[in-house]
């Protein structure tokens, strides 16, 4: 689903990923984790596409398509989701209206027709409950005076109205309190099949308890340089990252 | 038509989507300005004596007035003498049935996307259809006229209803307020006429299109409307004009009278050719708009959504005479390409415990320049005063301007006045997280536009939201990316 291969990006001159190489098929959880400073969020943007991540070398290839070579529009209609570390707040545009907005593009883009309002509404309303989100979200101006908690929920739940190929959660479990964690993770888990494939990216470990991922990749100076099974999230909680910096400083 | 035509249709009809001309024979005056052309117009109009004098008195004041230059628009010099003053659809049969419409005429209603027998029934709206300068079709007249309500062409209010006509033309706004006020007051053609008796409440909104339709002949439209003692009326006021390669002039004058707890609520969508992507061609629409609350507890309520013309100058007003009466200024005002707007209010307090509220969204895209320009008086007499003032700017672009005049003057300190100010961008962040979701950059800013606008469009009636939506689409067209 997504292959990338010897990717190098920078921002401002500065080199902030160097070789990086991942390979995610359907169905697969990866977790991305990794010390502050690591690249993990440069990670996120450049897939996503955003201005000011100067790939240097390498390619991505998703669903057998140049990934680099799209519009950040192109990807997200093309299925790759990134839920926001930040989302921002858009005054005056409700969660409804934006939402309706992504969606139909997104069918319009598989050459479905629009949704119409009442489609809508059941479709959300069922995904809300499911968050244990208030249906009176949907008349809110879009994140705007929305918790550091309602602003994640609300990310997970245009996750699952938009059904992407591809999410990549960006540090979603940071500012979430344990129960919203859980339901978070619910909705994540709710939503995995064997098509679709997740990229998770965390500091802690705490949220693999609940998304249960099937590779755990360090992320260290721009490069994966670890990947393991579910068990090595637990070692880096208990052991820190010194040891891979060790490890890591040894080999280079 | 060959591949070739379609391909030049395609890419040339969405650039203003209402520029066309209707044939119709015209009556047009000869081109020029002077006493001759009053009588010219006053006769035509088949107009009683007195108004013929009420006409050449304004057009003596205007020979004696300058133009005036402190606007912040810029504009090469208006030749007033290579403009025709008067013109009128030949056919004017007295109809009483769409059927009965010149059916040119029910092309352009088509064209503009007004379906009348559908708004007439659904959205229950009367339609006062001024095509140039005279008014061709009245419709639910004898409705309104069942429950008193007075609604129809100013000329014929003229001639039906001179003591109403006589009693409060000109009383808000003097013919020699501004130049184009003295201007319109000696030329004007038409306009809609409104009268709401004692305790009515106006039961459909009434609306006017206006349209300008002959080249080269200015539109002079006058509107007056009187709201009696605990009436109520909602006025909609919506625009569309064909495409035309040199500048038309319009200058027109609304006067509103609200008398004792009445309420008149004035709603404008203004969508006239704004020029070319070059800045070549477009409307100069020159408006002085201005009501009176001249009652205890009485209610104006000014909405404008403003996004055609090549130049917009215009300040919807409200006098606050009554005690404890209320005006307000809702506006968008979007500017693309090399459009100009310098639009505001003035809200002069009077009356004691007066309120006034004040909320404008400029949106400044393209090389255009905005201005909102707004005065905020309290007078001596005005007790406990108070002003809400929000002015808000968008910037879509580098090369184009927001520029903010506010002007308070404040003679009672009881008085409390609250001024907020915003400048903004369309942030790169707003962009990318719209884009993520999949919408590419013209979708985002207009989806970013339209919730910046809420506020206003919350204000219009439903429909009319709609159509303002459309139209600010129209206008951010090409204005990104």
């Amino acid at each position: 689903m997504l292959s990338i291969q010897n990717l190098a990006v920078s921002i401002d001159d500065k080199a902030i990923l160097k070789d990086l190489n991942l390979d995610i098929r359907p169905g697969e959880v990866h977790a991305i984790m990794g010390p502050n400073g690591s690249g993990k969020s440069t990670l996120a943007s450049t897939l996503a596409g955003r201005d000011g991540y100067e790939v240097q070398s390498g390619s991505v290839r998703f669903l057998d398509k140049d990934l680099l070579d799209m519009d950040p529009d192109e990807r997200a209609r093309e299925g790759l989701f990134l839920a926001f570390q930040y989302p921002v707040e858009i005054p005056g545009v409700s969660v409804a209206n934006f939402l309706k907005a992504a969606l139909n593009e997104r069918r319009k883009h598989q050459g479905q027709d629009p949704l119409d309002a009442r489609q809508f509404l059941i479709e959300a309303k069922k995904e809300m409950a499911a968050l244990e989100m208030d249906p009176s979200f949907l008349s809110r101006s879009l994140n705007e005076g929305f918790s550091g908690g309602e602003k994640k929920r609300n990310e997970i739940f245009q996750m699952a109205m938009l059904q992407p190929k591809l999410a990549i959660l960006d540090e979603t479990d940071s500012g979430l309190d344990i129960d919203a964690l859980r339901i978070v993770a619910g909705g994540v888990n709710a939503l995995r099949n064997g098509q679709n494939a997740f990229l998770v990216i965390t500091h802690y470990q705490r949220l693999l308890d609940y998304i249960v991922p099937d590779f755990v990749h360090v992320l260290y100076d721009g490069r994966i340089v670890k990947t393991g099974p579910k068990e090595l999230a637990q070692e880096l909680e208990v052991r820190g990252y010194d040891w891979i910096r060790e490890e890591y400083s040894a080999i280079a | 038509m060959s591949e070739s035509d379609k391909l030049i249709r395609a890419h040339t009809a969405s650039e203003y989507a209402y520029g066309f001309v209707t044939d119709i024979d015209q009556e047009i005056a000869p081109k020029g300005l002077s006493e001759d052309t009053v009588r010219f117009i006053s006769a035509k109009k088949e107009e009683p004596e007195w108004m013929l004098a009420w006409r050449l008195k304004a057009f003596r004041a205007w020979l004696q007035m300058e133009e005036p230059r402190w606007q912040n628009v810029h504009y090469p010099a208006i030749d007033f003498q290579d403009i025709s003053y008067y013109a009128a659809p030949r056919k004017k049969p007295a109809l009483n049935s769409l059927d009965e419409v010149d059916p040119e005429l029910l092309r352009t209603y088509e064209r503009l996307g007004i379906p009348m027998e559908e708004q007439k029934v659904l959205a229950g709206v009367a339609v006062d259809f001024v095509m140039d300068s005279t008014s061709v079709l009245t419709t639910f007249r004898k409705q309104l006229q069942e429950i008193g309500v007075i609604f129809c062409p100013i000329s014929e209010a003229i001639r039906e209803y001179p003591d109403l006509v006589q009693r409060y033309l000109g009383t808000v706004v003097p013919a020699r307020d501004n130049f184009y006020a003295a201007l319109n007051s000696a030329v004007f053609s038409d306009g809609s006429f409104v009268y709401i008796p004692k305790g009515v409440r106006c039961p459909v909104e009434l609306s006017t299109y206006f349209r300008i339709n002959a080249a080269g002949s200015g539109q002079f439209e006058r509107t007056l409307i009187i709201a009696e003692d605990d009436s109520y009326v909602s006025y909609l006021e919506g625009c569309t004009a064909p495409q035309r390669d040199e500048h038309q002039l319009h200058a027109a004058v609304v006067e509103l009278v609200a008398l004792d707890r009445a309420e008149i609520k004035y709603s404008t969508v203004q969508n006239w050719y704004p020029g070319d992507a070059e800045g070549k061609g477009g409307v100069y629409n020159f408006v002085t708009k201005r009501g009176i609350c001249r009652g205890y507890k009485s209610k104006i309520s000014w909405t404008q959504v403003e996004t055609g013309s090549a130049i917009t100058w215009k300040y919807p007003s409200c006098i606050l005479k009554g005690d404890e009466s209320v005006g307000e200024f809702y506006s968008v005002a979007m500017t693309n390409h090399h459009q100009q707007a310098d639009t505001g209010t003035k809200m002069i307090h009077i009356g004691k415990n007066t309120r006034s509220r004040i909320v404008s969204k400029g949106i400044s895209a393209g090389r255009s320049q905005n201005s909102y320009r707004g005065l905020v008086k309290i007078n001596k007499t005005a007790e406990n005063a108070y002003n809400y003032s929000q002015c808000d700017s968008l910037l879509i672009d580098d090369k184009c301007g927001a520029h903010t005049f506010p002007y308070l003057e404040v003679s009672n300190n009881t008085a409390q006045v609250e001024h907020e100010a915003t400048t903004s961008k369309i942030g790169e962040d707003m962009l990318f997280y719209c884009n993520q979701r999949g919408l590419d950059d013209e979708a985002a800013v207009q989806l970013i536009v339209n919730g910046y606008c809420k506020e206003i469009f919350k204000q219009l009636p439903m429909e009319f939201a709609a159509e303002a939506q459309k139209l600010l689409e129209i206008s951010l067209e090409g204005s990104v990316g």
